[in-house]
């Protein structure tokens, strides 16, 4: 069910964001979102793409190290309260976020939020009870 | 399996070593005392004379012979045969100050790549190895030493000097080359880019003779694994000759010193007292059959041990651990003595690779000590908190092997500079004076 995220390390240096989305451009690869978590030094880049493993294998063998971890899409209403929502329930079953980012999806009204969490099969599960709409690959891909 | 180069002297018996050195040291005392007038001042000035030294137990009358002598009698104080009979010149790279020469007999040359030759034939050499020295050629003894040894074995002798990776590459490929001499970081360099180019099924590599910088066991492991080869370390000075003082054989736990050629003592660098075998510290060589440029006690600054065990493959000569590095490569930070060899052997066993740097400053008056490290797939992660947990970790590592703290910086892969010849490692931009 879970959606394909890319991290790629960057150096915090002019430039580096660049080189990485230059390398995605020349492999032809459309960047759906991303977010960046950085620290004095360096930052972690989280992309959603197309096609995480032909993007995974582009920026590799251009030397960036990078790694591919299942996380979980949920579509939430694009609307004023639309991710409090999600919130709400994620606060109420007490599930731990390690970090979220959301973006617009191509659908009107709605917007995706991505999570990282421990367990994605139990949050999924929680989600769908509570009748959000879970992502998968094909929807990004699409 | 064992195989000797020169087997009567390689085997030979502690009575014949110790006969061989008694007579060598007495003539090269007298040598020295008759042809040079440094050494004759030197040791007029320490109050002794040729007739005080009858053997090698007298050794410790003679005064040290230190870098400084050298560059105090650059260019050619401390030649002591005519210069008509020397006919080659090596030469120290000159990095800590002033150039060092070296000058050669050809007779002495023939000596010095006896010792590399034997250093060959102990990592399993044949006439029939085809052996790719990528050491300088030039004033460097590296590329010269190996190359002459690697002919008196009779190995087909592919003279590639450093540099030029691509090249090194395609001759190792083409030509099937199965000893490699080279530094120890370039021979990382070489692995990786034969991992890069998915090379690894074309070369016949099966060992290396790896010397000219210090390099830890887990090194040894990481090279052995990439090439898929034996790693033996060789060890020398310019100042002794080049390559081939010492060299390791197939037990590969310490170097063979060529005793028939050098005498080795070990001292107390503090005090100069010579310390009992086995006991760790300075390692001070006397070179006892060379002709222009022989060394009484020359101080290498190379803290090692002396271990005088049987060894399985028959040599009798004495053995010297691997250097910890020249105390030249020491760094004093916050007081404390810190090796790069020790920082290295604390990041491969946290499994990142050989490729770092070592920077030291000084804000006020605290020094501060960086180490910088490439990012590895095995230290990345999607979160920041689990890369920051890894990071810490090595740091704490870092920490209880050196006893001051180290700030830990990560950075892309491949950008830490390759070297082709001895890696500079430490980047120390403190203003001490």
């Amino acid at each position: 069910m879970s959606v394909k995220q890319l991290s790629v390390f960057a150096e915090n240096k002019n430039g580096s964001l660049f080189e990485i989305t230059k390398i995605l451009r020349d492999a032809d690869i459309d960047i759906s979102a991303f977010s960046i978590a950085d620290t004095q030094s360096y930052g972690v880049l989280r992309l959603i793409v197309c096609d995480p493993k032909k993007a995974a294998a582009a920026l590799s063998a251009e030397n960036k190290i990078v790694n591919v971890t299942e996380v979980v899409g949920v579509q939430i209403p694009d609307t004023k309260g639309g991710l409090n929502e999600l919130l709400d329930v994620i606060a109420s079953e007490n599930i731990s976020v390690d970090y979220l980012y959301a973006f617009v999806s191509s659908i009107a009204g709605k917007a995706y939020v991505v999570l990282r969490v421990e367990n994605n099969e139990l949050t999924e599960k929680l989600l769908k009870r509570y009748g959000f709409t879970l992502l998968t690959d094909e929807d990004i891909a699409g | 399996m064992a195989n000797y180069y020169q087997k009567e002297i390689e085997t030979a018996s502690q009575e014949q070593i110790r006969a061989w050195q008694d007579e060598r040291l007495v003539k090269t005392v007298n040598h020295v005392w008759n042809n040079n007038e440094y050494y004759r001042n030197k040791m007029k000035a320490h109050g002794v004379e040729p007739g005080d030294i009858q053997s090698r137990d007298d050794l410790w009358k003679l005064p040290f012979i230190t870098k400084d002598d050298l560059r105090e009698a650059y260019p050619y104080g401390l030649m002591s045969a005519p210069l008509s009979e020397c006919t080659r010149i090596q030469s120290t790279s000159g990095t800590t100050g002033k150039r060092v020469v070296a000058f050669y007999t050809q007779e002495d040359i023939e000596l010095w790549e006896d010792c590399c030759a034997r250093a060959i034939v102990a990592v399993g050499g044949t006439k029939d190895d085809v052996c790719q020295v990528c050491y300088g050629y030039g004033l460097f003894t590296g590329g010269p030493g190996l190359n002459g040894g690697s002919h008196k074995v009779g190995c087909l002798t592919l003279p590639m000097s450093s540099g030029n990776t691509e090249r090194q590459l395609q001759f190792m490929t083409d030509l099937g080359a199965t000893i490699l001499c080279c530094t120890p970081s370039y021979a990382a360099y070489l692995a990786e880019s034969i991992e890069e180019k998915g090379l690894r099924d074309k070369i016949k590599l099966k060992a290396g003779i790896f010397g000219a910088e210090a390099w830890t066991e887990e090194m040894r492991h990481d090279l052995e694994k990439r090439l898929g080869i034996k790693a033996y370390d060789i060890y020398g000075l310019t100042e002794l000759s080049g390559p081939g003082v010492s060299f390791e054989c197939e037990e590969q736990t310490g170097m063979h010193i060529n005793e028939d050629h050098f005498i080795a003592e070990t001292i107390d660098p503090e005090t100069g007292k010579v310390l009992p075998e086995g006991t760790r510290g300075e390692i001070v060589f006397t070179s006892i059959t060379k002709k222009a440029f022989p060394l009484l006690r020359y101080r290498t600054k190379d803290i090692a041990v002396l271990r005088r065990d049987k060894c399985s493959c028959g040599r009798t000569f004495v053995k010297m651990s691997k250097p910890m590095g020249r105390s030249d490569d020491m760094l004093i930070i916050r007081g404390v003595n810190v090796f790069p060899s020790q920082i290295e052997e604390v990041l491969l066993a946290k499994g990142l690779t050989s490729n770092y740097q070592i920077l030291v400053d000084r804000a006020g008056t605290t020094d501060s000590l960086e180490v910088k490290v490439e990012m590895t797939p095995e230290l990345f992660s999607d979160t920041i908190n689990s890369i920051g947990i890894r990071e810490a970790e090595i740091a704490e590592a870092l920490k209880s092997m050196l006893g001051i703290a180290a700030k830990v910086s990560i950075v892309e892969p491949k950008s830490i500079i390759r070297s082709e010849g001895k890696a500079v490692r430490v980047i120390d931009t403190r203003k001490l004076y």
